[in-house]
This record gives C-alpha cells, structure tokens and sequence, in this order.
C-alpha cells in the first residue's frame, strides 16, 4: 500500500468527497414528478383504458364485424350481434375483460370504422374484479366521455398509419 | 394518597419526555426518507400534511389496522415478545438522558452503564425475533445482527472509557458540565469519528444494515413480521438511533451546553441546543445511507475488531498518559 492510500483511508477522504457530493445533488432540481398532482406527457398513440366512440350524430360506431375479437390474442373481447329493425347490423353485446387484456392494441388497429379505441386513461384501478369486466354501456359511456380527446388524438397520429 | 399523587406525578415525568421522543421518532423517519430522496434528486413523502410531515403517523396508522400475521411453525410467545422487548429497551434508555440541567427523568450516578447494559440487552429483542420466526431469513439475519452488534458495543465501549477518563464521572449531566470549557470533540476527534461509525453499526443502519440485507435476507429479522409488530421493530430501531445521536452529542459535543458562551446563544434554551446537535448527528446519519454501500460480512469484522478496537485501546493508553503527565486527572 502506497502512503496516499493510507492517507485517503485514515482520513476518510473519499467519504467526505462523497458527502460533499450528496449535500451539492439534494439542492438541484428534482427529477421525479409530482405524481397526482402533475402528470407526465402522454402521446397520442398511448394505449389506456378502452372506449367505444359514436359517429356526431349519436349513432355507434361499430358495425360487430368481430375482427377485435378475432384478433385479440388474450381473447378478452366477446361480442354478440343481431340484425337491427333498418337492416344495419349491431352489437347487442360488447364486453372487454380488462383483467385478461394485455393492452397491446390490435384491437384498435383492426377496427375498420375507428370505433374500439384505446384512450390516454390509466387511472382505472378498482377495488373489487367485477368492475373491471367492462360492458358495452361502460365503453360507450367511456367514449362519450374521452372523444374529444379521442378524435384529437385519432387525427394527430393519421399521418404515422 | 400521598402514593397515588407520587404514582401521578412520576407518570406525568415519564410522559414528558415519553412522548417527545416518540413524536420526535416519527418526525425523524420522515426526515431520514425525505433526505434520502433528496440526494437521490426525487421528492420522498410530501403528500400527507405540510411538506408531508404527518407521512409517518398515516404509516403508523396503516400499520395498526393490518393484520398480524403469525407463522404457524414459530415459537409464538417469544415471537410477540420480541418487538416489545425492542421497543421497550429502545425507549427506556431516554430516563437517563439529560436534556438540560435539571430536566432529566432520572439522575443515576452510573447513566452511562446504564444505556450500555441497556443497548446490550437490545440484541435480544433481534435474536428473539429471528429465532422464534422458525425461518431460514430471519434466522440469518439475527445472528449476523448479534453478531455485529456485540463486536461494535466493544468498541464503543471503549471509546467511552476515553471520554470517562477525562471526566471522572459515569453520570451524563456531569459528562456534559466538564466539557463546559472544551467540548470532546475537540481533544479526542478520532473518537468520535470512531464512535460515531460504531454507533452506525450498532444501529443496524447503512452501510452496516446486513441483517436486513435486502438483496440476500429478504428483511433479515424483520422479514417474518406485519402490522404492528413490524410497526414497533421499526419504531425501536429508530428511537435507538435517535438514543445513539443523543449520546454522540453529550459524550461529545458538549450536551446541552452552548457552543459558545455568548449572549446570542445563550437566549436559545439548553435542551434546543441539545435537539440541535441530535439533529446534526442524525443528518449524518441519513446521509450516509444514501451514499454508501454496504459492507461484506468479513470487512465488517474486520473494521470492528482489527482495525477499531485495536486504534481505540491505544488511544485510552494516550489519554490516560497524557493525562497522568500534567497532572489533568479529574478528582471527584
């Protein structure tokens, strides 16, 4: 051992360069956000909690082809439909088990009509199971909540389709 | 009646300086995170009350409504035991701290053997609660722990004689009246450098926190715990830091006393100048945890007992020369 390493160890010199160090940091601005109170920017390609969004004049989207469902692969989507009194054909039923979900977004990227969107929502924790099992009314109610988040968002990512 | 009027009042004593320490403990738990978060350049608790000082009661309450959980193969009377014994001794070695010359809760001519036997006996609270856990991880981590623990309280121990040789009294209000002209830290400096990295270890906290050495022990002794149990491990472990900073400051840095006798300091009152050095020390101590990492089992024995305990025995020899040759020996 060379006399400058004993020097440094007896005098406890890199601890102290150390401390320095860690008193200057504490006073620099912090790095971390404030979470509830300030978010972080989300982009608009972000896939949140899902929503079922509706043409202007109030009528739904979707058109229960099933390709969502065909190519969910956690097979959390099911859909039934029928035929309504005009002719057009409709879901009656419209369920997403948020719990099986993986939020890849293959849902949304096969809707033909933009109707299965995925919002900029990830604040959806529950308490119990049975409220993650969304229904149609709760992604519908999800849509009129979120759309004009939604179509912002829809029209700012068109170019990168 | 005269008995139940000096049961009351020896309570209302008790209390006094009671519950100071434990509000104090949970303002230091949130002082510890908040430092450490700081360094760290994150915010740490700031949510619950201003600047989030009421973190920890909101913790402590979280603790008190969970459940405790026992482990079926543990030995359960000593299991429940253990954290209760640590709490206990953790707080019990405050009745002898001075917080200024006539607030102390008892006055006994051997304090300081008194706060050494008890911070011995806090080893047990660990052992026991590692032992009766019947499991791998706690088991570890308590015997590391004891192991620690016994091979720093020598080194200590020692140090302290340092200091007793230059006063000539075991009593801690009279510690601190000798060091009215100098304060310790300055004629005996590697002590308490010594002293105070001792205490680190005696207190289990970085970089000497192996018993609950996450990445290998899960939570050492602790890790079989919950609720409230866990709560007063916890509770304990700080009130003895806490206890460990209050005597490096009146073995040290002088007590309650001033740093200087001059009237600006001497308006501040004495058990503030004692909160203040405790405070000093703790920030230290919070420090230090978010910048060092954690020592091998070998390098901490090693620094214990080849490289304190050896350095500490030489410097008894030097003061107490150094004192016989001019004739300084305190007369009591």
């Amino acid at each position: 051992m060379n006399i400058i390493r004993i020097f440094k160890t007896v005098f406890l010199i890199d601890f102290l360069t150390g401390l320095l160090i860690a008193i200057k940091e504490s006073f620099k601005p912090k790095k971390t956000l404030n979470y509830p109170f300030e978010k972080g920017k989300i982009s608009p390609r972000y896939r949140g909690e899902h929503a079922l969004r509706r043409y202007p004049n109030g009528e739904e989207r979707c058109i229960a082809c099933k390709l969502c469902e065909a190519v969910c692969p956690a097979q959390a989507i099911t859909i039934e439909s029928t035929a309504r009194e005009d002719g057009s054909r409709k879901t009656t039923r419209y369920d997403i088990d948020m719990l099986k979900c993986i939020y890849c977004g293959l849902c949304e990227e096969s809707c033909p009509v933009d109707a299965i969107v995925q919002g900029p929502n990830f604040e959806f924790a529950t308490h119990t199971r049975e409220e993650l099992y969304y229904n149609k009314e709760k992604l519908l109610e999800n849509g009129d909540r979120w759309e004009n988040v939604l179509a912002a968002n829809i029209k700012a990512d068109n170019p990168y389709r | 009646m005269e008995y139940i009027v000096l049961l009351f009042s020896e309570i209302y004593k008790i209390l006094y300086v009671l519950i100071p320490v434990l509000v104090s403990v949970a303002m230091i738990v949130w002082l510890d995170r908040r430092i450490w978060a700081f360094v760290q350049k994150r915010r740490g608790p700031n949510v619950v009350g201003p600047f989030g000082l009421f973190q920890t009661l909101a913790d402590a309450l979280k603790y008190i409504f969970k459940e405790i959980i026992i482990p079926a193969s543990s030995n359960k009377i000593i299991f429940i035991l253990a954290p209760i014994v640590t709490m206990t001794l953790a707080l019990i070695s405050w009745a002898v701290i001075p917080f200024s010359e006539d607030y102390v809760l008892a006055d006994i001519n051997v304090g300081i053997l008194y706060i050494f036997a008890i911070s011995s006996l806090g080893v047990y609270g660990i052992i026991m609660g590692g032992w009766a856990s019947n499991s791998k991880y706690p088991f570890l981590g308590s015997i590391r722990s004891a192991a620690q623990m016994v091979s720093y309280e020598v080194s200590i121990g020692v140090i302290i004689i340092n200091v007793l040789l230059c006063v000539g009294s075991l009593n801690l209000s009279d510690i601190v009246l000798a060091q009215e002209k100098i304060w310790f830290i300055i004629p005996l400096f590697p002590m308490f450098v010594i002293f105070f990295i001792s205490s680190l270890a005696e207190t289990n906290r970085p970089p000497f926190d192996l018993p609950e050495a996450e990445a290998e022990l899960v939570a050492g002794y602790q890790t079989e715990y919950s609720g409230m149990m866990y709560a007063m491990f916890w509770l304990g472990e700080y009130a003895n830091i806490l206890l460990m900073c209050a005597l490096g400051s009146i073995l040290f840095l002088g007590g309650w006393l001033a740093p200087m006798d001059i009237p600006l300091f001497n308006i501040v009152p004495p058990p503030m100048w004692l909160i203040l050095k405790i405070l000093f020390l703790f920030i230290l101590f919070a420090l230090i945890k978010a910048i060092v990492p954690r020592y091998r089992y070998d390098q901490l024995m090693r620094l214990g007992w080849k490289v304190f305990l050896p350095f500490s025995l030489i410097w008894v020899v030097l003061t107490s020369g150094y004192l016989l040759y001019f004739d300084l020996l305190p007369v009591y």
